[in-house]
This record gives structure tokens, C-alpha cells and sequence, in this order.
């Protein structure tokens, strides 16, 4: 038994990725559909500072992109402006033009918790709500509106088993997140960003925090979720933007120095300073 | 030369802490053997069942339940009013006020806090009570209403910046977790950081409650000095500490079993706050390490 809101979301869901197989079957060259995210001449500003220098970028649904540089190139800025998480910073300003799904998201119209729905992210440090882990990851229903018992119970459970981490909780539902190990929360926090089917997943460096063994074990999740989703993730590490991403992007000094596909930026960048980063040569 | 300048330093410092809590110990312990002697002569279960309390009359009734009763209802008075604006207050600053308001409007709530109760007794007395009237007619000129709003006033600012302090302590991260999935700035504040400073809300209100308990000047001059077992709030009543000036200023001679009942009184009173305060401890370190 679903009620009307639920149904109301599920419909939008469905009617969402029609559209978007529709396009990439026809090869609808709409510049608005064919591409996810599109940044154009973006400069984004702190104060006087500009943090961001005339961007462009594309980039495809259903791909990872890696955005690699030295610290304080501007990758976590320009990752923050996909879900205007920056508006809340003092003396943000930003010019150009950022289109999510064809809707340009810096425009008036555009509902703050709508966006957000639509363009989830995963912390630096996993920063579950002091709840139990089953509210956690029905969070983002409840604040929607959703009533229907049921429906949430599933919708937790499969965003749960998505992340692998349905296994280790199943028995605990009820226990407070905080108790969970570092790479245990992180996974949470991807499950509730899942549970409320995000079209983009924005990652900024997702496993700084965590060991080799529950890093691993989100880069495979990754791997998985492109299926589903578009994802944009920060790292620092190397090897691992050269084992998940299509494609990457490396920023220095807030420009965008280089882009394409991971594997020929890896192997044959055509900028010196992407080829210096990229073999450790400085940042 | 510099060493026992420390020395000195260091003995002065003690003594100071050894004074107050010898005073304290002090205290409770006149406190309890003065107690002990008035439940030689009064037995402990009339005290708590007995429904009169009419020591200073020739007909003497010793039952407490009178101004428990008085002291549970203009505390209840008090705290339904000032929670819900105390919080409104606190949710509003940490969450919502800019910073330069915040920081000119903090310091300004605190200053209710530094009035003289005395201030606020005649405050509830003579401009509460009176307009009070005019809206609930038969109203008593000393009644519960009045001096538990005004007591009320008096621990918004407890309420209010303890639970601004509990809420300005939940790590921002959470706040943006909570609007990276779409929450509103209402839902951020109410879903997410209010139970996240739960416990420091919680320790806010109970500080808040035994500073009600505890207060004497406002209830002295506003409530009346009537023990009555009651909940209405339009009567006048009598409440612990009240009964306790009322017999220190008044004839009752010195170890007098009339005079003694202050003590049973005391004890009760201090019961109750070194309870409230116990608890208030409790949650604070129970909760503490919950963020690192
Ligand atoms: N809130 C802010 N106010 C002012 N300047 C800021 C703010 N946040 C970031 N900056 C500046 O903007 C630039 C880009 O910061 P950003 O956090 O995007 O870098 P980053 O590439 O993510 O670095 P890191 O790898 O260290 O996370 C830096 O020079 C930083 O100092
Ligand atoms: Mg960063």
C-alpha cells in the first residue's frame, strides 16, 4: 500500500529515467539533456579572493569524474557549487552559468531543497545524525513528507544492501549511528544519501578519513553506483582517481588545467603541470 | 623567594575551596539534625500525607503536600511559559540570527536574569495580578498565575542561553548533512540540531526548574502565604521557601517545634534541588563524549 505522496515520487522517479534513457538512446544532442552537469564560464569569488577562474565542464550521466589537484585549487568549491552548498559562505559570489539536468540552478526559480533532493553529497568526515542508524537513512523521506511505513522500510533496506552494509546492521537498525566504525558511517551516509534517489552523488573525498580496507570497499561501491547515478568525487589520491573515474579533472590555482578521460590524462597529459602532479612531482 | 610565593599562593587557593565546601558541609548538616529533631516529635508519614499544613494554628497539622503542592504548581506555571520561549529564543539565535545580532542580543536576554527578585515580586504583585484581573474576574490578588509567569520571565534567559551554548556545540557538519539532503532551514533546526543538543536542552530545563523551586522573593510577595492543596492557579498559595521567610521573619520563637518546621521544610527543598542538579550532572557527563 503506497499513498499518494509516495506513489507522487515514485511516478517522478520513473518518468525521470525514461527521459534520460530517451535521450542517451536517440543521442538527443539537446545540450540541456545529453549532458548531467554543465558549468559554463564559471568564476566563483570569496570576498575579493576568486576561487574558481572562468571553469568549463561537462560531464556525462552514468560516469565518474575525479577532480584531482593540490590543496586549495578550488576542487571542493567547485564541487560545493553543484549543490549551492557554498551559498551559506560569507561573501560567496559566483558568475556563469551551471546547468543540472537542463535547469540552470544559480536561477531564482530554483528550490534550494529541491536541488539537493537531486544532487546528494557524501563528506569529507562521515557525519551521520545522532539517530539511530534506520532514521538516518529514512531522514531524507521523513523530511519530504513520506508516511507509508512500508515503503520506507524498503526504500532503507535496499539503500542499506546498495552499500553493502545491510549485513553488518540488519540486527542493530535501532542502535544510535554513532556507534558504527568510521567506514561503517561513511557507507551510512552514502545509504542515506541513496534512500532518496539522487540523480548526482557529489563525494568530496570520501575516504580521507578511512583505512585501507573500508576505502576499498567504497571505491567498489562506486564502481557499482555509476550504474544509477552520476558521480562527482574529490580525491586526493592518485590511484584511486585512476581506478574508479572516466574521466578527470585537474585543477591548480583555481583554474581547470586539464580534463578528459582518466586513462589519457593518466597516460599522456598534455599539460606539464597535470603530468607533474599526477607522477608527485608537487602538491 | 619565587618558591614560596607559589606555596603561599597554592595554600590560599586551597583554604578557599576548603571553606566553601565546609560551609556547605556545614549547612546541610544544622540542616539535617535540626530535621532530625522535628521528626522526633512529628512522624515522618503524617508529614508526607497529612493534607493541612497549619503549624503556627492551635489545631496544628504538619502535612508538607500543601506547599509541595504550592512550589509544583507556580514552577509548572513558570516552566510552561518560559520553555517554549526560552527555546524559540535559543533555536532562533543559534540557527537563524546573524552573528552581530546575536552576540548584542545575548548579553541583553542575560540582564533578566541579573534584575532583583524582589523586582519581580512587586512586578507580578502590583502590575501582573491587576491586569490579570481585568481579563480573569474573581481572580485572588495573590495567586499562583502571576508570580509563576513572573518567575517565568526570570528563567527565560537560564533556559535561553544554556540551550543556545547546547545548540552552538553541534558540529556544523551535521547542519550541512542535514541541507545537503534537502532539509529547510526548520527542518535543519528541528530534525536535526535541537536532538542533537538534546541533552544540553534537557540540562537546561532542569537547571532552569530548580532555579524556580528554589526562588523565594517572587512567590513570597505574589503568591500569598496560604498552604493549600490545590491546583489552581487563581488562589493564593504558599510555597516551601515562602513558608521558610514567612517563620525566619516572623515571632516564632527559637527552638520551638513551630520553628523547626522551616528545617522539615529545608530538607525538603534541598532534596529536591540537589536531586535536580544530581540529574542535570548526570546527563552532562553521560552525554559529553558524544562528539569526540
Ligand atoms: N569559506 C571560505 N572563505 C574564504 N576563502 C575560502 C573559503 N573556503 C575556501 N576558500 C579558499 O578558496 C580556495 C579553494 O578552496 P577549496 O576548499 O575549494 O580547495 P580544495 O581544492 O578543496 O582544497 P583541499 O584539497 O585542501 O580540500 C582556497 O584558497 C581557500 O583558501
Ligand atoms: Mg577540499
Amino acid at each position: 500500500m503506497l499513498n499518494m505522496e509516495t506513489e507522487e515520487i515514485i511516478m517522478e522517479n520513473e518518468v525521470r529515467l525514461t527521459k534520460k534513457t530517451e535521450n542517451l538512446v536517440t543521442g538527443n544532442t539537446g545540450i540541456n539533456t545529453e549532458y548531467e552537469i554543465i558549468a559554463r564560464n564559471l568564476n566563483v569569488f570569496y570576498g575579493e579572493f576568486q576561487a574558481l577562474k572562468d571553469v568549463n565542464m561537462n560531464i556525462l550521466p552514468y560516469t565518474v569524474t575525479a577532480f584531482i589537484g593540490p590543496s586549495g585549487c578550488g576542487k571542493s568549491t567547485f564541487l560545493r557549487v553543484f549543490n549551492r552548498m557554498n551559498d551559506y559562505i560569507d561573501g560567496f559570489r559566483i558568475e556563469g552559468e551551471v546547468f543540472v539536468s537542463g535547469t540552470e540552478i544559480y536561477s531564482n526559480r530554483i528550490k534550494l531543497e529541491e536541488l539537493r533532493r537531486k544532487v546528494g553529497m557524501v563528506f569529507q568526515k562521515p557525519n551521520p545524525f545522532p539517530k539511530t542508524i534506520f532514521e538516518n537513512v529514512a531522514y531524507g523521506l521523513r523530511i519530504q513528507g513520506v508516511k507509508d511505513k512500508h515503503f520506507i522500510l524498503e526504500r532503507v533496506e535496499r539503500s542499506l544492501k546498495q552499500v553493502v552494509l545491510w549485513d553488518e546492521v540488519k540486527d542493530n537498525l535501532h542502535k544510535n549511528a554513532l556507534a558504527l566504525s568510521g567506514g561503517q558511517q561513511q557507507r551510512l551516509c552514502i545509504a542515506r544519501t541513496l534512500a532518496v534517489e539522487p540523480e548526482v552523488i557529489l563525494m568530496d573525498e570520501p575516504t580521507s578519513a578511512l583505512d585501507p580496507i573500508s576505502t576499498g570497499k567504497i571505491e567498489e561501491l562506486i564502481f557499482e553506483l555509476k550504474n544509477e547515478y552520476t558521480i562527482v568525487i574529490v580525491t586526493h589520491n592518485m590511484q584511486q582517481a585512476a581506478r574508479i573515474s572516466d574521466h578527470t579533472a585537474f585543477f591548480y590555482l583555481g583554474e581547470l588545467i586539464e580534463q578528459g578521460h582518466t586513462k589519457d590524462i593518466y597516460t599522456n597529459p598534455k599539460n606539464k603541470r597535470t603530468e607533474n602532479y599526477i607522477t608527485g612531482r608537487f602538491g | 623567594m619565587k618558591r614560596t610565593r607559589e606555596t603561599v599562593i597554592e595554600k590560599f587557593l586551597l583554604s578557599s575551596a576548603l571553606i566553601t565546601i565546609l560551609t556547605t558541609v556545614g549547612i546541610i548538616s544544622v540542616l539535617a539534625f535540626e530535621a532530625v529533631k522535628f521528626f522526633r516529635e512529628v512522624s515522618i508519614i503524617d508529614f508526607f500525607t497529612d493534607t493541612q499544613w497549619t503549624p503556627l494554628f492551635t489545631k496544628k497539622h504538619f502535612g508538607i503536600l500543601p506547599l509541595l503542592s504550592g512550589t509544583f504548581l507556580t514552577s509548572a506555571i513558570a516552566i510552561a511559559f518560559a520553555l517554549p520561549i526560552g527555546l524559540s529564543i535559543a533555536i532562533y539565535l543559534s540557527e537563524y540570527a546573524p552573528k552581530r545580532f546575536r552576540e548584542f542580543i545575548k548579553p541583553a536576554l542575560e540582564l533578566l536574569a541579573a534584575v532583583p527578585t524582589v523586582v519581580y515580586g512587586f512586578f507580578a504583585l502590583t502590575v501582573v495580578t491587576p491586569f490579570l484581573q481585568k481579563i480573569i474576574p474573581g481572580m485572588s490578588g495573590f495567586n499562583s498565575l502571576s508570580a509563576g509567569l513572573v518567575m517565568g520571565i526570570m528563567i527565560i534567559p537560564i533556559i535561553s542561553s544554556l540551550s543556545e551554548d547546547a545548540l552552538r556545540a553541534v558540529p556544523n557538519s551535521l547542519r550541512e548533512a542535514a541541507y545537503g539532503m534537502g532539509s529547510t532551514r526548520f527542518q535543519t533546526a528541528i530534525k536535526v540540531a535541537v536532538p542533537a543538543a538534546s541533552s544540553g536542552i534537557v540540562v537546561s530545563v532542569i537547571l532552569a526548574i530548580s532555579r524556580a523551586i528554589g526562588e523565594t522573593m517572587i512567590v513570597a510577595i505574589a503568591a500569598g502565604q496560604q498552604p493549600r492543596l490545590t491546583l489552581n492557579p487563581l488562589v493564593p498559595v504558599e510555597t516551601l521557601t515562602a513558608y521558610i521567610v514567612q517563620v525566619s521573619l516572623g515571632d516564632v520563637p527559637h527552638n520551638s517545634l513551630e520553628y523547626r518546621t522551616i528545617f522539615a521544610a529545608g530538607i525538603t527543598l534541598f532534596v529536591f534541588t540537589f536531586a535536580l542538579n544530581n540529574i542535570s550532572h548526570w546527563i552532562k557527563n553521560k552525554y559529553r563524549e558524544k562528539y569526540e
